[in-house]
């Protein structure tokens, strides 16, 4: 698993990779983050429209997010700087509680998307991927903007980053992985231990 | 009311006005946007973050929720419509200062269009029609003017903001067209629709707010970082997009990096 090897490790990897392949194996192209978007929106989409009861849109939703997003490396961002002290099964255990935690919260997001929809703008290129701004309309309020960030350097193409007017999924995930651990002296495990029950409550 | 006393009461304003922009002026001028959070207030605000979600826990979110079942969407829509309606010659005044023409015609026709065809601004017929929204105000004026974002604020009842963003809230108030063509109790009827427009927006978001307010470690950290990020982008102020956090900086690279 990507995440139980050691940042020296990975980066050996990477660059040997480079060497070998010349071109990145994850080059990604903007039709195929844009088709990879589309897909997700027409998906959001569906489930959003098809009126099933709140319950099972929110399960649909998580399930979604849990296909398009690159979960993991989300954990390892959120986790930070305090990631580097932590033991590979810490590791482990922060991302398996971390997946359920993210899906639950952001597919119970996407529930307010219940009766509009979601469009699909622009795409360009970014350092790492490709930058895909899409529109959502709902009900009562001005359009607004929702932009995700694609790689395909996890092996598969998927959405590492969303920004909702701005604010940045990853960002805001930090800070609160930070508070968790600060409310728990800074002690990993039982940090872990609270992102559980917060997952599932 | 006679003519002479809109004329004094307008006058009043405007010297209010140019008293709070130099204070506001003076009071961040030492430091900038670019600093990510600056919030050397942070032991107040606290004290204010937990007065506020107090009062939405006893008070407002009990009321939104109330507010947001119990009307049917069509009249909610209507009531938000009207607040958001009165909230165009703000706008409007806004536009010219930041010398924003297509934001002036923008906001113009808006204001026209929906109180004609919209009755009196309770449907949105601009946007049926497909015009764009417009929104601004004197904090985003000040901001093109050069203001630094000034220090973080939490205020009480109305939640995040910068020292740039309050000015503008209370210039905002003084040199609304609005409050100097309609006299009371008509004036009223503004106040009460945004109050309502407001909880409206409380009760259809409560997931979002919820989970912010309720659900976060630490919901002041929380909603300071979401407002600040927010405000940025809808300023366009991409110069003081959170350094250390730069969102196209690459992940894969090193998640764990600081």
């Amino acid at each position: 698993m990507r995440n139980n090897i050691t940042r020296r490790k990975f980066v050996a990897l990477a660059s040997s990779s480079v060497a070998i392949a010349g071109t990145p194996s994850w080059a990604l192209t903007q039709v195929e983050a844009r088709n990879l978007i589309d897909s997700l929106v027409a998906k959001i989409n569906s489930v959003i429209g098809s009126g099933k009861p709140e319950a099972t849109m929110i399960k649909e939703l998580q399930g979604i997010f849990r296909r398009y997003a690159d979960v993991q490396i989300m954990a390892q961002y959120a986790l930070g700087v305090d990631g580097r002290r932590a033991s590979a099964s810490q590791k482990r255990a922060f991302g398996k509680a971390f997946e359920i935690y993210i899906a639950r919260k952001y597919g119970k997001r996407f529930r307010e998307f219940v009766g509009g929809k979601v469009e699909v703008k622009s795409s360009r290129k970014t350092k790492v991927g490709y930058e895909v701004k899409t529109t959502a309309t709902l009900r009562g309020s001005a359009p607004f903007e929702v932009t995700f960030l694609v790689s395909s350097k996890s092996g598969k193409d998927l959405f590492f980053n969303m920004f909702i007017e701005g604010v940045n999924l990853l960002l805001t995930e930090r800070t609160e992985i930070g508070a968790l651990l600060d409310r728990n002296g800074g002690k990993i495990d039982k940090m872990i231990a609270d992102l559980e029950k917060l997952a599932d409550p | 009311m006679s003519l002479s006393s809109q004329v004094k009461r307008f006058t009043k304003n405007i010297v209010l006005l140019f008293c709070t922009v130099i204070v506001a002026g003076c009071a961040t001028n030492s430091f900038g946007s670019g600093d990510a959070i600056y919030d050397p207030n942070e032991d107040r605000n606290r004290k204010v973050h937990a007065f506020n979600v107090s009062l939405d826990k006893k008070f407002v979110r009990p009321i939104a929720t109330e507010y947001s079942s119990a009307l049917p969407d069509v009249i909610e829509d209507s009531i938000s419509n009207f607040a958001s309606n009165l909230g165009q010659p703000s706008i409007l005044v806004n536009s010219v200062l930041q010398g924003d023409l297509q934001g002036v015609s923008l906001s113009a026709t808006r204001f026209l269009t929906n109180s004609i065809l919209g009755v009196g601004g309770l449907f949105n017929t601009a946007e049926k029609l497909g015009l764009k929204e417009h929104d601004t105000d004197f904090g985003e004026t000040l901001y093109k003017w050069g203001a630094e974002e000034g220090e973080y604020v939490e205020l009480p009842l109305l939640g995040p903001a910068t020292v740039r963003s309050t000015t503008g809230i209370i210039v905002d108030l003084l040199i609304n067209p609005l409050s100097y063509a309609v006299s009371s109790p008509e004036s009223y009827y503004g106040t009460l629709a945004s109050t309502s427009a407001g909880l409206s927006a409380r009760g259809r978001y409560t997931s979002t707010i919820d989970s912010i307010l309720y659900e976060s470690a630490d919901s002041y950290a929380q909603a300071r970082l979401i407002y600040l990020q927010n405000r940025r982008f809808s300023l366009g102020d991409r110069g003081s997009v959170l350094s250390a956090d730069n969102p196209y900086s690459d992940p894969y690279e090193d998640p764990y990096a600081q």
